[in-house]
């Protein structure tokens, strides 16, 4: 069993600075739930995105890290960033490839959901913002273990 | 590796000059505003110092997400007008794999796997036709 220390969380979003914190707490709890190393890094690289979107497009806000098992006993990371900005018009466009409202070459989101497991976004114009993702651990079957 | 190199790089990155190539080597987990600064310092150091190529070694970090991967093929272009060329190496394994799947492919940028690499090509004539993204050698 994990212990829910270094793996929950609730990280504040204002400034670049707190990108680096919310993407080292990301790669330290997926290490510790025995995320592999590309797995790990295809989670850290989502968050990024997801918390530079809540930075520059949400105007600041939060990350939290949730430790989550399924009733088969598989651990994941849960994590649910949020903000009260301007929220998203239209979804869909904010999902492809290529669409910015700003400078950015619009990959953040989409690339973001390619890279977990689940994802999910709460938005409406004018209250806020929530992306709620999960990756689950991929153990390669070891059939002698516990035996 | 150094406990430093696990902490974020607030400062500046080091800039090295080796011969007619500027070394630039990448470390642990830049802040955007340490990645911006490094982007105009280069163009300056380029112009100043009149080098024709840049090596920019990325052996040490474990991420590189849209905003990172923006500003490298940013870096690029900006010394292709400078008349220099750059050489992005030592992607690991695990941010090339996330890199495609996140979608960004940064045509425009030339690899190698080592620095060693990226100097031996550097050492190369500039092939005639110009373009970015292709591979020095023809097949
Ligand atoms: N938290 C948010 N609040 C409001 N709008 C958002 C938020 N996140 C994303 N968006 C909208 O969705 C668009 C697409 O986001 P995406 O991350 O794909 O691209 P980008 O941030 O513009 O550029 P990139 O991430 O490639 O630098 C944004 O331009 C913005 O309009
Ligand atoms: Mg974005």
């Amino acid at each position: 069993m994990h212990t829910a220390a270094g793996v929950e969380a609730r990280l504040p979003i204002r400034s670049d600075m707190d990108l680096v914190w919310v993407r080292q707490h990301v790669r330290q709890a997926a290490a510790l739930l025995g995320f592999g190393l590309v797995d790990q890094t295809k989670l850290v690289t989502a968050a990024s995105e997801l918390a530079r979107n809540t930075l520059v497009h949400g105007g600041g806000g939060r990350m939290e890290a949730a430790h989550v098992t399924t009733t088969g006993g598989i651990d994941g990371l849960r994590l649910t960033f949020s903000d009260s900005g301007p929220g998203i018009v239209d979804l869909d466009r904010a999902l492809s490839d290529g669409y910015t409202s700003g400078g950015g070459l619009g990959m953040g989101l989409g690339g973001a959901r390619r890279l977990v497991h689940d994802f999910a976004v709460d938005s409406a114009p004018g209250s806020g913002t929530t992306v709620r993702v999960t990756s689950w651990v991929s153990r390669p079957p070891r059939p002698r273990e516990g035996v | 590796m150094s406990e430093e190199f696990s902490r974020p790089v607030a400062g500046h990155v080091p800039v090295l000059r080796l011969g007619d190539v500027l070394l630039v080597t990448l470390q642990g987990d830049l802040h955007d505003s340490t990645a911006h600064r490094l982007q105009q310092d280069l163009s300056e150091t380029i112009a100043r110092s009149g080098v024709g190529g840049v090596v920019i070694d990325i052996s040490g970090v474990e991420i590189v997400d849209s905003f990172l991967g923006r500003v490298l093929a940013e870096i690029a272009a900006q010394t292709e007008l400078l008349a220099a060329r750059t050489v992005v190496a030592g992607m690991r394994p695990a941010v090339a794999i996330t890199l495609v799947e996140l979608g960004l492919t940064l045509p425009g940028l030339r690899t190698a796997l080592t620095t060693e690499a990226a100097m031996e090509l550097l050492a190369q004539p500039v092939v005639s036709s110009r373009s970015g993204g292709r591979r020095e050698e023809s097949p």
